[in-house]
């Protein structure tokens, strides 16, 4: 066999074997993104896939529970009661009004269990006139998943 | 001082100009006047940036809080190092930074090469001076840091405004890695700017020969060596300061940090197909190209807001102006390539799978496909969105999953690319140098699976990590063994004797055991635990070998902070080791908080402390306690990368001969004059 073949069948194994292992990856930790307003319409296969959405925390809803943190998320006049069961503490910048990225499972009873949770301060840097920008980084949570 | 500032900035915009401009025209018309004329602009466009970059600097330090730039970023309190680091918190100033320290690059090159090779250099400083110019675009037009406060008065017209505070610098960042990773960053960033002139410049002018590739192999060397240092030092401050218990997440601003480094380390081993064989010309341009657009891509990436990072700027309206950078460079390569691909092409072919070229080749396939993984990753959301119009993104385990076989074989490429010979390897010689190592290996293997060590991917790496160990040594030894029986000296001084003759070389095998270093420590990843109890003083916890009792608990006011803290003693075996403080930081001047983990570090292990607040269902303090395994190992081999690149920049030493010099010169004349044959010195490396 000429080595020109011999290379081509093993980078062809290479690729093959790679791709495979990035499909399950991908499989594995897929994360659908969502707005509170299309969760209601999802088929319920759709309910299955793990879920991001965003929104502001709604002031005054942060309840500390035994085991897990309810909130109410608000984005675009909608609200999402939430559940956050995760194992990792709360972020410093989680307090009320901030930016926050939830991820988990949507149950049938229309409640979020989020099992991670970023949240970003709303934007305190933005306030100088004339400058345009940065709030910075932010949360410390999304982690080992 | 603004004024003087954004000044010299737009002085070096129009500098830029006339040396992008001139710079062309010199290579049209080939007149020498004008080729030094542009080369002079090009470096008087650095020193303006510099000036520019001082001024913003002074800014700071003397808490001008009329600047809004300095309002953002700064506050009387703050240490004066921090008002220095406090210059790149925000994008404006990253980006002048990154200017700046691109125009030390540019001055570097274009005073170290000056009145040398005519042909490249007018090209090369064109090149520099366009990317140059993008930056200079930015730093003026788009996002100036010398911005003043204003507000409009009841009559309309302008007002200027002096604050009496600044708002403070994220408290995140004022930790003394975030002063050294960013510069050293961008360093690496910045700097692979260089190659990518002197390969597109090669191109254009049609440079014969290799030259390019050794003029620039030190270029590359640092550049490369920044990136990495940069990427771990990024790792060791997420580790200290956000307090999560590890090192990386696969983040999108640590993956751009990667991706360039991986495509700039599959660079730096295929130029060695070119320099010896003459292959791989078209994929050694392109290599450059894509590490250089990776860099701007990454940055891009960071500042547009297109994916969400954790520690990502705002969104801006600065990304399109680096998507059209983008689309330009890459028409530019694009169009160069074509029309000069004829010279480009190759002298040899591949002989034999078990070959030098065929561990160059899979090498740079395996970083190449691990650099493609990294994008698509980090895209995911973007990229799905076109195809399937549903935002989907990917998570850790698709990271980890496909990089980790890929680190695998890198590590066994990494042992046994050095050794096999040019061309073709015979049995006989692959037995003789990687039977012993390998065998070792598996013994070691089976040892480490007979102590109770677990899982497919941590036990191969064991093996691997031996193996490649023992190669490395071997070499070292078998050449040292040479000098030194010939020399008359022991081992050790031919151990060093060996490594300052080709440097590129060993200096190449420590960074290697570098690399093993850190691949141990990442295997300690599967061993990590973690544990997060309520800790009221006086209480105890035990994680692993250790148990935490906290003794008191304290809150105090700092300069710029106030503070929350526990003081916990670790024993172990009932000895008591170490006392750990984990901290929480409240910044009054901006209404953050900082965590300030308390590690105890050794070899074996890191005890990580992090004090997480207080529980809001018993008002107790909560302490998370991380058991994570050979962390330190990551670092150490962070400093064997940097001495092993340091040593690879050193000129070789020529090796003594054994019959010296005659100490009086002859006094008979030659027969002829001979004039010294024009002999090609090239860094050894085979």
């Amino acid at each position: 066999m000429k080595a020109k073949t011999k290379f081509g069948i093993g980078i062809g194994i290479i690729l093959i074997s790679l791709s495979a292992l990035a499909w399950m990856g991908a499989k594995q930790s897929q994360t659908y993104y969502h707005t509170i307003a299309e969760l209601s319409s999802l088929s319920s296969s759709a309910m299955h896939q793990r879920i991001r959405i965003g929104g502001d925390v709604a002031a005054g809803s942060i309840q500390h529970l035994p085991g897990r943190v309810d909130f109410v998320l608000k984005e675009e006049g909608r609200t999402l009661p939430v559940s956050y069961v995760g194992s990792d503490p709360l972020p410093d910048t989680f307090k009320d009004g901030a930016q926050c990225l939830i991820e988990g499972h949507a149950m049938p009873d229309g409640r979020f269990v989020a099992e991670q949770l970023q949240a970003k301060c709303a934007s305190k840097y933005e306030a100088a006139p004339g400058g345009t920008q940065s709030s910075q980084p932010a949360s410390s949570s999304d982690r080992k998943s | 001082m603004d004024l003087f500032g954004s000044f010299a900035l737009l002085l070096a915009f129009l500098c830029g100009l006339y040396a992008f401009g001139g710079g062309i025209a010199a290579i049209i018309t080939r007149r020498p006047l004008l080729i030094k004329s542009a080369r002079n602009a090009g470096m008087a466009v650095c020193v303006l940036i510099w000036l520019g970059f001082g001024s913003l600097a002074y800014l700071f330090q003397t808490d001008n809080f009329s600047m809004a730039y300095v309002v953002e970023h700064s506050n009387r309190t703050l240490p004066a190092f921090f008002k220095f680091a406090a210059i790149w918190a925000g994008q404006q100033g990253s980006l002048l930074f990154w200017s700046f320290l691109l125009s030390i690059y540019v001055f570097s090159v274009l005073f170290t090469y000056r009145g040398k090779h005519p042909e490249l250099m007018p090209y090369v400083g064109v090149v520099m001076v366009g990317v140059q110019l993008f930056f200079l675009t930015l730093n003026n037009f788009i996002a100036s840091p010398f911005g003043i406060l204003g507000s409009a008065a009841p009559s309309g017209a302008m007002q200027w405004i002096m604050r009496g505070d600044g708002n403070g610098l994220n408290p995140l960042l004022q930790y003394p890695e975030m002063v050294i990773h960013p510069p050293i960053l961008y360093s690496g960033y910045t700097g692979f700017t260089i190659p990518f002139a002197f390969a597109l410049a090669a191109l254009l002018g049609r440079y014969p020969g290799e030259k390019w590739i050794h003029l620039t192999r030190r270029w590359t060397m640092i550049a490369w060596g920044f990136q990495g240092v940069g990427i771990l030092l990024g790792a060791h401050w997420a580790y200290a300061v956000l307090g999560w218990g590890g090192y990386w997440m696969w983040d999108p601003v640590e993956n751009a940090s990667l991706m360039p480094w991986l495509t700039g380390t599959a660079f730096l081993h295929s130029v060695m197909m070119q320099e010896k064989r003459g292959m791989m010309r078209v994929w050694n341009v392109w290599l450059v190209f894509t590490t250089f657009l990776l860099t701007i891509f990454g940055t891009f990436l960071t500042r547009s807001g297109v994916v969400n990072s954790v520690h990502a700027f705002a969104q801006s309206s600065i990304g399109p102006w680096f998507l059209s950078f983008i689309g330009l460079v890459l028409l530019v390569c694009v169009v160069s390539y074509w029309r000069n691909r004829d010279y480009l092409r190759s002298d040899n072919t591949l002989d034999s799978l078990v070959s030098r070229e065929s561990s160059f080749l899979f090498n740079n396939l395996i970083l190449l496909v691990a650099c493609i993984a990294v994008i698509s990753g980090t895209l995911f959301p973007v990229l799905s969105e076109w195809v399937r119009g549903t935002k989907i993104s990917v998570g850790v385990p698709f990271f980890n999953t496909i990089n980790l076989p890929i680190a695998l074989f890198l590590l066994f490429l990494t042992g046994v690319g050095p050794l096999l010979a040019w061309r073709k390897t015979s049995t006989a010689s692959l037995r003789k140098n990687f039977g012993g190592p390998l065998l070792i290996g598996i013994v070691a293997g089976v040892i480490g699976m007979a102590l109770g060590l677990r899982g497919f991917y941590v036990v191969t790496c064991l093996i691997l990590s031996v193996f490649v160990t023992l190669t490395i040594l071997l070499e070292f030894y078998r050449g040292a063994r040479v000098i030194a029986s010939r020399a008359n000296t022991n081992l050790l001084s031919g151990v060093a004797e060996l490594t300052m003759r080709n440097t590129r070389r060993y200096g190449g095998y420590i960074v290697h055991f570098g690399i093993v270093l850190i691949f141990i420590g990442i295997s300690g990843t599967a061993f990590n635990q973690d544990k997060q109890s309520d800790l009221p003083p006086g209480a105890q916890m035990t994680i692993g070998p250790y148990r935490l009792t906290h003794q008191t608990f304290d809150s105090t006011n700092v300069a710029n902070y106030t503070s929350e803290r526990a003081t916990i003693a670790v024993d172990r075996n009932g000895k008591q080791i170490i006392m750990l403080y984990p901290e929480k930081r409240f910044y009054p001047s901006n209404q953050e908080s900082g965590t300030m983990v308390a590690i105890y570090s050794t070899m074996k292990e890191d005890l990580y402390v992090v004090y997480a607040g207080h529980s809001p269902e018993t008002s107790q303090p909560v302490i998370h306690a991380y058991l994570n395994p050979l962390v330190k190992w990551i670092w150490l081999g962070g400093a064997v990368m940097v001495i092993g690149t340091l040593l690879a920049l050193v000129p070789n030493r020529q090796p003594m001969l054994a019959l010296r010099t005659a100490v009086e010169p002859s006094r008979v004349a030659p027969p002829f004059s001979p004039s010294p044959a024009p002999v090609q010195h090239y860094d050894g490396h085979d």
